[in-house]
């Protein structure tokens, strides 16, 4: 996020597309239903899904699924026609104006209307209700970002913030909601493709040389690269990628195309899962390693809002399970001694050679703050961070020095790369849409008791109470035009698979439109979804697939539901 | 992000117990005392509350007015003067006490907020013993416990005090509105409201209502039975599941995750939680945990140790890179584990394998 949670309460306008915040982010839902409620926030809500907080919203905006770009620039049509802009702002703090400008124009209400299905007055009234705010804050969510145009989604979003000046300001910015607990932390590592902790670039060569200093891996890194995860299954498939390491995560289940996935995790030589479950992809695995869940281990967090905040363990792990952290060095020493073996065997051989082979850094750490430590002087948004300074409470990054307060909101007064850069953007039609043949759009998402691959959720009593199986969600004039009933059992079939799943009638889902969660191992939904990715961040095309929908009929039923519990695939 | 006014800033005097004490504009008789450590018990009342005024513990004689008021509902005003503990009101709050406990049961055993229950430290405050009770020739009602807006807690219709917190907090700190007062008399409980046409008040199973109760008559429905306070460790950590990255506690028994409570008034969440957060914590102690490294042979799964398992990785990942380099290597980390887990598994990925083939399902 690029501003606090704690300032929903204080805006004026809050406008939130492609989340169902009161359902995966309830304590956000919560702020925001009191920002409506006690502080006579505007809410505007733009959703295919006639999400929860619907019924707070003073406009709901119901687009067809996959046309964000064409409701965004129409927005950004009416507030220039109309002279609603920040001229001041755009002016001083911005560039590439005219160009955007001009990609809008042909964005009209009517045009937008049509493509969309929105009124082209609802249009023109949600645009005035945010630009007439002295503070907007959009929320976003994966509902933006799933898309085969996921990357321009948001482009888009922030193209409109800063046209009214919500950026660098308290209560406004362009705000992801992150759905697990660490993604923001996970990313702000380095745990991707192209950059080290703290986003620097592994093509930077005096971000390299850095690294190679502060690590003392006597080796070269590589400045080639990476792979993205969703590039990762096709390169096995080519035979390119032979191992893979995996550490707590179930991409079985979670990724587009799973069938895909599966047969790709197969064909690998090694495959390495360590989880606190037997997941669906540690069944594939060589080697499984148990490892140890947030409870059994110290650590740090960073929420959606930048904030780094304390793990601290309460029991210890089960069995001979270790944190990642531990499983991790044990891994890297294990290597640093077979290849001191090597070198002591080519000694003999050749000696200059040999001496000259990595030291492959520091792998003995005593406790998670060492290791915090080493990162933080390696991360120049983290440097200003410690254990210490947390047993206070959490810090916002960027904390650059020892005595700064931490950032709630970024880009105050001047944007990170100096002018906020507004991008022409077109609108594309998503990169599957109904036909004859698969006339429904299926969405995916999640729902308020479960988490993910249901790895978790699905193992806590309550909760599996509470929402024990999937249900199918229909708009009921579907159902009835075609002849179903809730709870019936129904098959949906997409280009790439099928799965049947009992049906419940909602009108959360529009006319044409079937939602569907990833919770549920029995009913694996992403053998459906699309791997369409957008080009730039490789995110697959979850939000958005054709699909066929019919009853089954009774008879072909199935007897009693096939539920394998995790222990009957267990060695014994 | 409190705002401050001059308006709040603006002191007045008043005398509680003849003693002269200085309060802000706007603060209750109650909060004006507590500020001043000036003792006046309460039941119902909870900080992060509207005042609800049902308990009538809390009531203090306030010169000029003919009979007590409670003081969590009365402003403070200049010059009052008030008087928080003379022999009457003792005695009103010791009848109020016993007139709940004919309800609820004294069975303190069995319970286990046992030690850490609002009521019986009012009950030891007021030493009232089972024989106080038999002054009144009641037989306590039996009521039908009914069902909970959610089957995730349990109501315990005997032990309520119908004190309205829950209900207040359903509204105003979960904003559904999803339970409220039914029946009278003596049969009154709290039940889930019946849906109307504009006002659905659908339960969300976030579990306010049960962590602000008192006197332990909610409960969660699914849990083994939770330690005794004194046998309870809290350790103050982040809910790993969603972004919003609230702070809350375990509470360990013998070395099991057996609740998880709130962490004070701090953090993002200001002590709220939802579904997940509160309830979803029986995966850590499950049964399917992996307890010890495996491989497979030929198929077969075989439980490994640590030693073999590391072995074997380490001596198929050089023979992979030296046949194929180290781009045919490549490692998924998670969302689900800390910075420092994190941090780690990009360094053995770049500076010990030696490829940027790193990722994780944050596009998820
Ligand atoms: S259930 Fe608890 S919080 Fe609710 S009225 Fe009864 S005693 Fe008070
Ligand atoms: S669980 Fe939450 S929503 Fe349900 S009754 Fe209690 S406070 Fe209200
Ligand atoms: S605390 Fe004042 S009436 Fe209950």
């Amino acid at each position: 996020m690029t501003n606090s949670m704690s300032e929903i309460e204080h805006t004026d306008c809050i406008l939130i597309t492609g989340s169902n915040t009161a359902e995966t982010h309830p304590i956000i839902g919560r702020m925001v239903k009191r920002a409506v409620q006690r502080n006579r926030a505007k809410l505007i809500i733009v959703d295919p899904r006639q999400v929860e907080l619907t019924k707070y919203a003073h406009i709901w905006l119901r687009p067809r699924p996959g046309t964000d770009v064409a409701w965004i620039n129409g927005l950004m049509n009416v507030i220039i026609a109309e002279e609603l802009w920040d001229k001041v702002y755009v002016q001083e703090r911005t560039e590439g104006f005219e160009a955007m400008r001009q990609a809008v124009a042909p964005y009209t209400p009517e045009v937008v209307s049509k493509i969309t299905g929105v009124p082209a007055e609802d249009i023109r009234r949600a645009a005035r209700m945010y630009a007439k705010a002295p503070r907007a804050m959009q929320l976003y969510a994966m509902g933006i970002t799933q898309h085969s145009t996921g990357t321009n989604n948001v482009m888009a979003l922030a193209n409109l913030a800063m046209l009214c000046g919500n950026v660098g300001i308290e209560g406004g910015g362009v705000n992801p909601l992150r759905g697990q607990g660490n993604v923001q932390g996970a990313c702000d590592m380095g745990a991707l493709p192209n950059v080290f902790p703290g986003y620097q670039s592994v093509t930077d060569e005096a971000v390299l040389g850095k690294f190679e200093q502060g690590w003392g891996t006597g080796m070269r890194l590589s400045n080639r690269l990476g792979l993205m995860l969703t590039e990762m299954f096709p390169a096995i498939m080519d035979g390119k990628l032979k191992a893979m390491l995996i550490m707590g995560e179930n991409p079985v289940l979670s990724d587009a195309n799973a069938t895909h996935v599966k047969e790709a995790l197969e064909k690998l030589d090694l495959l390495v899962v360590q989880d606190i479950f037997f997941t669906e992809t540690a069944q594939l695995a060589d080697v499984v390693l148990p490892a140890a869940s947030f409870a059994e281990k110290d650590g740090t967090f960073t929420n959606t809002e930048r904030r780094v905040q304390r793990v601290r363990k309460a029991i210890d792990p089960p069995g001979s399970a270790m944190p990642d952290w531990q499983i991790i060095c044990a891994l890297a020493e294990r290597i640093g001694q077979k290849l001191q073996e090597r070198r002591d065997r080519d000694n003999g051989r050749n000696a200059a050679r040999a001496a000259a082979r990595p030291a492959y850094g520091r792998w003995d750490y005593a406790s998670p703050s060492e290791i915090f430590d080493e990162m933080a002087s390696l991360t120049p948004s983290y440097a200003g961070i410690s254990y210490e300074r947390l047993e206070r409470g959490g810090l916002q990054w960027p904390c650059p020095t020892k005595y700064h307060p931490g950032t709630p909101y970024l880009h105050k007064g001047r944007f990170t790369r100096g002018k906020g850069k507004f991008a022409a953007i077109e609108f594309a039609p998503s990169a599957e849409l109904p036909n004859e043949e698969y006339p429904f759009y299926l969405s995916t998402g999640r729902i308020r008791y479960h988490y993910h691959t249901g790895t978790m959720t699905r193992r806590s009593p309550g909760l599996e109470t509470i929402a024990p199986e999937e249900r199918l969600e229909l708009n009921p004039q579907d159902a009835q035009r075609m002849g179903i009933a809730e709870g019936d059992l129904v098959r949906v079939t997409s280009r790439r698979g099928s799965i049947e799943a009992k049906v419940r009638l909602s009108e959360r889902s529009s006319p044409g439109m079937v939602f569907g969660t990833f919770h549920f191992r029995e009913v694996p939904i992403n053998v459906l979804t699309n791997n369409a990715l957008d080009p730039v961040a490789k995110i697959p095309e979850y939000k958005v697939c054709a699909v066929r929908v019919e009853r089954v009929p009774t008879a072909e039923r199935p007897a009693a539901p096939e539920r394998k519990a995790a222990e009957e695939l267990q060695p014994a | 992000m409190a705002s401050f006014t001059r308006h709040d800033l603006k002191r007045i005097h008043l005398t509680v117990n003849g003693r002269p004490i200085l309060a802000r504009a706007g603060q209750t008789v109650l909060e004006a005392a507590r500020e001043n450590g000036i003792h006046i018990p309460t039941l119902c009342y909870h900080e992060k509350l509207k005042p609800i005024g049902a308990c009538r513990l809390c009531v203090v004689d306030v010169a000029g007015t003919p009979t007590p008021v409670t003081s969590c509902t009365t402003p403070a005003t200049e010059g009052m003067v008030v008087t928080t503990d003379s022999a009457m009101l003792e005695n009103l709050r010791r009848e109020t006490l016993k007139l709940l406990l004919l309800r609820h049961p004294m069975n303190c055993a069995a319970c286990e907020l046992n030690g850490n229950c609002q009521l019986q430290d009012l009950v030891h405050e007021y030493d009232i013993t089972h024989q106080d009770l038999h002054t009144y020739e009641i037989t306590p009602v039996e009521y039908d416990a009914g069902v909970w807006a959610t089957p995730l807690i349990k109501y315990h219709p005997q032990r309520c005090v119908l004190c309205g917190r829950c209900v207040q907090a359903c509204i105003e700190i979960t904003g559904a509105g999803a339970i409220n007062f039914k029946g009278r008399g003596a049969t009154t409980r709290i039940a889930p409201v019946e849906p109307t046409l504009n006002s659905q008040g659908e339960c969300v199973s976030c579990g306010e209502c049960m962590a602000i109760c008192p006197v332990n008559a909610l409960t969660e429905a699914n849990a083994k039975p939770k330690g005794k306070p004194w046998e309870t460790t809290r350790v103050k950590t982040v809910c790993g599941y969603c972004g919003c990255g609230c702070e809350l506690e375990l509470n360990v028994v013998h070395g099991q995750v057996v609740g998880v409570t709130p962490a004070g008034d701090n953090g993002v969440n200001n002590g709220a939680l939802c579904a997940k957060g509160r309830f979803g914590y029986g995966f850590i102690n499950h049964q399917d945990r992996l307890k010890e490294p495996m491989i497979k042979r030929d198929g077969y799964w075989e439980q490994s140790n640590w030693d073999e398992a590391l072995d074997y990785i380490a001596d198929k990942l050089l023979q992979i890179r030296d046949q194929h380099g180290p781009d045919a290597i490549a490692a998924l980390s998670s969302a689900r584990c800390t910075n420092e887990d994190n941090y780690l598994f990009q360094k053995l990925t770049r500076g010990v394998i030696g490829t940027n083939n790193i990722d994780h399902c944050a596009r998820l």
